[in-house]
């Protein structure tokens, strides 16, 4: 009788984690610009990378296989901000200026 | 390139894991998903990793490119070595049984693993090889 339970318990975990990639996916192809598309993306596919694995290391139980889910949840905890660095440090470098509203356009010359 | 301090350290701490996944890659690929090609190609993303970050001359200074050279030819002779190796033993070229006159099955093993190493050490060579030829290019 102890076998529905780790099922029922990591559905939440999958479902909000879809959700999470879901929105990032949205933000992706709706956001103006590189800025604030990376925004979108890092954010959620962190989270969202989280909540899939932990929701995965319910349903293995205590073994091997949520070990290895740990140290991916880890190396991608550890990654996804540095890359994300990476990206947005190559776009500043590249003089990609983010969209601004009309009224802030005196504000692009800080950047 | 003077302030990406994060990418340094981050990079740093990444290289020794990097290099040990390659090598459960290579190790556990009689098991799993993996072998020699794809461990190459990851302990050679490893230097090229290290080379984008922290430039040219430490990863050359840290993998020199004669060694990286050495490596092409040297992997090609494990792996051609290990046949003639079979071939002395008294059984066909690259039959792995002959590496273990008690167990066929533990000479097979045997026999996987060295090949499936020379096939790591030329991948990585010629991966970190092209890398080197081409990101010296037009300096």
């Amino acid at each position: 009788m102890n076998d529905w339970f780790p099922e029922i318990l990591s559905w939440p975990f999958l479902a909000a984690g879809s959700f999470f990639y879901l929105v990032g996916s949205i933000g992706l192809m709706r956001m103006p610009d590189v800025y604030t598309r990376m925004h979108a993306t890092s954010v959620s596919d962190t989270f969202g990378a989280a909540l899939l694995l932990i929701g995965m290391m319910i349903t293995a139980g205590f073994s091997l296989v949520t070990a290895k889910l740990l140290i991916i949840l880890l190396i991608l905890l550890y990654t996804g901000p540095v890359a994300t660095h990476a990206l947005a440090r190559a776009a500043r470098y590249a003089k990609v200026e983010p969209v601004l509203h009309k009224g802030e356009e005196g504000s692009s010359s800080k950047l | 390139m003077k302030l990406d301090l994060i990418l340094r350290v981050a990079t740093k701490l990444l290289v020794p894991f990097i290099l040990l996944f390659a090598l459960y890659v290579q190790f556990h690929g009689d098991y799993g998903p993996g072998g020699g090609f794809q461990a190459g190609v990851i302990a050679a993303a490893m230097v090229i990793l290290y080379a984008i970050t922290y430039g040219l001359e430490p990863a050359k200074r840290a993998v020199p490119p004669a060694v990286a050279q050495a490596m092409i030819p040297l992997g090609v002779l494990i792996f051609a070595g290990t046949g003639v190796a079979t071939m002395l033993l008294g059984d066909n070229y690259l039959a792995y049984n002959a590496l273990d006159h008690h167990n066929p099955v533990h000479g097979q093993h045997l026999g996987i693993l060295i090949v499936e190493f020379g096939v790591l050490v030329t991948v990585a060579g010629t991966m970190v090889a092209v890398f080197y030829t081409f990101a010296g290019r037009g300096r």
